[in-house]
């Protein structure tokens, strides 16, 4: 084993379990192993701080393709072993890209953990790029982005997002621009997962039934003769401040008519974040912080500011709030299905109206406190397996850095009700929003 | 940290003297735990004049009883960071909660008098149909819904209960009242017809002593189980094209009937599903579609029976221009298995693949009750987890060949294309 730095983390957000333990490889891969023995399985998550948010116009969606052709196969994995091997421990897999981050998952039966490590190596070092298969994955992609078009509320969200930023890469879809997944080279894909698929650049999470210390060795066996290579510097254009209210209009054929708020969000680490999650659970009710279990069932929302104003008056079928933990400042979204006959007009005037009546008189203390009780059983409930927790510890040390994770609940536990009050205040105004309606065509506003 | 689910499930079922059955299955990774309270009283119990009743009730059972206002209950759920869920599908209605384990006994008190004593308030019922009502629009919007549909009313016909659609029309939720689901709890509702299964961070003397003191005294007659009606056999393929010019994409759902869940050829086909459409990104049905033509984000097969034969559905969702050749291939895979069978390396992938998933199928809180509530409701044994392993070994190449031969039929099958291609694009005169 080569010298690791240890560091011992404290116990907060996380289940008990053993210490979570952290070192990093001489080629500067950060290991994070968390043993748990409750059930004889093991999950194995590595994570690239790279997503879409790193892309340059003209190249928009290399990091989803990437992460597309990173099952197609490594010098030593054939195209059509990459998941069957997986499977045959009775693993699940999986992978996903978003603005900050891209990661591949596995989750299997214990015996399996040698074989998990050795595909996430492979995969981070020996990607194969045939031609060929980067053309076939061309038009898999193409489908995918047919698939979300046929959403009208995917669709909206496309256009608000791009609406909201100008200069800020969080603007285009993950998926990418549909002209940029025409143009892109296979050189364009391959160039990119070189840059950014290297040891520093990466973060590998094993949690389950395991041994640390055997964790650390088959780690290092794996990952360990992969050449060190510096990581790529970040750098992103800065959003210019808004200065006016920003609307798009989709008129097309449809059944419903959707609305769509976007403010910009403070990133996880500005002080306003945990207000802000506060602020959302009053006004949606509480989601957590984990992407990747918060879709597994509606929040807790049925005394929420905007679903008794919208929902419980028949203006809207449905009330939707999202705060995400991002690098750097992303939006804060809240979406609303109108309701059978309702116009977006009046649909948009009575949520503006309830918003303004939390900036205006601000929250109760008892409201406040709900929206806190709520965030503390989502944060219990999104670290319900060794598969979510290592999506968390993953997750905070690609986004933010290491500890982080351990310090959600003290941070949602400390935020006051004037803190929630003064975002509102200073975040939730006219002239820093962006609003989207979808009219299906032929109905009156 | 205790080790409650390192070598299988250990759960204890008690029924009590009124019928209704308790499981508990206690284990301790987080402080949390999920329960679902079930009933045989889905779509196959509406009346017929009702379609869309069950479904309908499920959306406002939790909006108020005898003993809680609908406020009394939001306030009480939000409070706790609690959602509940209610799901309906063609046999039972499942009201499912996930909540810390200091908040069990509270919850299940309230979901008690949810289910007990619901009164469906008339301004509630009002506010969940117009929602309804939206949903079912949205439904008729959304391609894949409708191509999943229509396949459904193509296999079973428009009358059966497997057939029609479960949020009923826009007309039929229109004629539901207040009293239709008064009359539907209470013929469906009771403790014989009732499992409540708990799974989580408390103990399962605590979860009976619970359930025991909230259900034990409700008294109500045991409401009969009823058979699902006979599917007459297809004898042709059949194909229906539902136009959507505006969308991007078309979304195909190709099917057959198959066989019911308690029938002994059931893991010979859970297998051959497998090979058709789950293994690796989707078995051979997205080895050929995705990775070899690049002509798809998804193409997989599913396999759901019940108490009636369920249905083995092929979904792909392709570009306008594609239908034509992705069907071409979808007959191909289909065909192919059917008349050859299954190769000796996709059974032993297939046999590794679902023996050794087990594990993980019980990884949550939430997968456990799930499964659990499928071993209550098909009567497989509170063993099952430790049986299912020899079940599947035991299935045989020559088994799946003869399911794969039963069912898989290019020419006898359903087919439902719904999106933007024009009907000429792949044959009008197949067209009804």
């Amino acid at each position: 084993m080569g010298p690791y730095n240890a560091v011992m983390s404290v116990s907060g957000t996380l289940p008990p379990g053993a210490a979570l333990r952290t070192i990093r490889l001489d080629n500067g891969l950060t290991v994070l192993v968390k043993e748990f023995h409750t059930a004889p399985l093991v999950s194995v998550w590595c994570w690239y701080r790279v997503g879409s948010g790193d892309e340059v116009p003209g190249l928009t969606g290399v990091s989803h393709w990437v992460e597309h052709m990173n099952f197609k196969g490594t010098a030593n994995i054939p195209r059509d072993e990459m998941k069957g091997i997986v499977e045959r421990f009775g693993g699940t897999w999986n992978g996903y890209t978003w603005i900050d981050q891209t990661t591949y998952l596995e989750t299997a039966g214990k015996d399996a953990l040698d074989t998990l490590l050795f595909i996430e190596a492979e995969r981070m070092a020996n990607g194969l790029y045939e031609p060929a298969e980067c053309e076939s994955e061309r038009t898999v992609i193409f489908s995918e982005l047919q698939g979300a078009e046929n959403d009208p509320d995917q669709l909206l969200d496309t256009e608000v997002t791009a609406t909201a930023f100008r200069a800020h890469p969080y603007r285009h879809p993950t998926i990418g621009w549909v002209e940029d997944l025409r143009a892109m080279t296979r050189d364009d894909l391959f160039g990119y997962y070189r840059r950014h698929y290297v040891p520093a650049n990466a973060t590998l999470v094993v949690v389950g039934d395991v041994d640390t210390d055997d964790v650390l060795r088959r780690a290092d066996a794996n990952f360990g003769r992969i050449p060190a290579a510096p990581a790529p510097i970040r750098r992103r254009p800065a959003e210019p401040a808004q200065i006016a209210e920003r609307r798009v209009h989709i008129e097309r054929e449809g059944a419903t008519a959707y609305l769509k708020f976007a403010w910009h969000a403070p990133a996880v680490t500005q002080p306003d974040f945990f207000p802000m999650l506060v602020l959302d659970a009053v006004l949606t009710g509480a989601k957590g912080t984990s992407i990747w279990t918060s879709f597994r069932g509606a929040p807790p929302q049925r005394k929420a500011r905007l679903y008794t104003a919208l929902v419980e008056r028949g203006l809207a079928s449905m009330v939707s709030g999202s705060i995400v933990p991002t690098a750097e400042p992303f939006l804060y979204n809240i979406s609303l299905t109108a309701m059978e006959g309702v116009s977006l007009r009046m649909l948009e005037d009575a949520a503006l109206e309830a918003i303004e009546r939390v900036r205006q008189d601000g929250l109760t203390a008892e409201e406040v406190a709900r929206a806190k009780r709520q965030l503390r059983a989502r944060l219990v409930f999104e670290n319900d397996s060794v598969t979510n927790v290592a999506h968390q510890l993953g997750y905070f040390e690609t986004v933010v850095g290491p500890g982080f994770v351990e310090t959600l609940q003290p941070a949602v536990d400390a935020v006051t009700v004037e803190q929630v009050h003064a975002v509102a205040r200073s975040r939730l105004s006219r002239d820093t929003r962006t609003v989207g309606w979808f009219q299906p065509a032929g109905r009156r506003a | 940290m205790t080790t409650a689910v390192t070598s299988g499930l250990s759960p204890v079922r008690r029924v009590l003297p009124n019928g209704a059955v308790l499981i508990a299955q206690e284990t301790a990774f987080s402080p949390a735990v999920t329960f679902v309270v079930a009933f045989h009283a889905g779509s196959l119990y509406e009346p017929d004049a009702r379609p869309g009743l069950a479904s309908f009730l499920g959306r406002v059972i939790d909006r108020g009883s005898e003993g809680r206002s609908a406020d009394a209950i939001a306030e009480a759920l939000d409070d706790r960071g609690v959602t509940l869920k209610v799901t309906t599908n063609r046999h039972v209605i499942t009201v499912s909660c996930t909540c810390l384990a200091e908040d069990f006994e509270d919850m299940l008190a309230l979901v008690s008098d949810v289910v007990r004593q619901p009164v469906f308030p008339a301004a509630e019922v009002e506010k969940r149909r117009a929602e309804t009502i939206t949903a079912i629009r949205q439904d008729q919007d959304n391609p894949a819904v409708r191509a999943s549909e229509m396949l459904q009313t193509m296999l079973y016909g428009a009358e059966h209960p497997y057939g029609r659609p479960a949020k009923g029309g826009l007309d039929a939720v229109e004629r539901i009242t207040r009293d239709d689901l008064l009359a539907f709890h209470r013929a469906r509702f009771a403790p014989g017809a009732m499992s409540v299964i708990a799974v989580g961070d408390v103990p399962a003397a605590r979860v009976f002593e619970c359930a025991g003191r909230l259900f034990g005294g409700w008294n109500a007659p045991t409401p009969p189980l009823h058979d699902v009606p006979p599917v007459a056999p297809a004898a042709d393929r059949r194909v229906v094209f539902i136009p959507m010019p505006a969308k991007s994409q078309t979304d195909i759902a190709y099917g057959f009937v198959a066989i019911n869940r308690l029938d002994p050829a059931y893991y010979a086909y859970w297998v051959m599903n497998n090979i058709l459409g789950q293994f690796g990104l989707g078995g051979r049905l997205a080895e050929n579609i995705r990775e070899r033509q690049g002509m798809a984000y998804y193409s997989f097969s599913a396999f759901d029976p019940s108490f009636g034969p369920g249905p083995l559905v092929i979904r792909a969702g392709v570009d306008p221009r594609n239908v034509e050749r992705a069907l071409a291939a979808i007959d191909a895979e289909v065909g192919g298995l059917g008349t050859e069978g299954p190769t000796d390396r996709e059974m032993a992938e297939t046999r590794q693949f679902l023996v050794g998933s087990i594990p993980r199928m019980l990884e949550t809180n939430q997968s456990i009750a799930a499964f659990l509530h499928t071993v209550e409701f098909f009567g497989l044994g509170l063993d099952y987890d430790r049986r299912l392993p020899g079940l599947i070994a035991a299935v045989t190449i020559d088994d799946v060949h003869a399911a794969a031969a039963a069912v898989l039929h290019p020419e006898r099958a359903a087919v439902a294309v719904a999106g933007p291609a024009f009907a000429r694009d792949f044959g009008e005169a197949s067209c009804s």
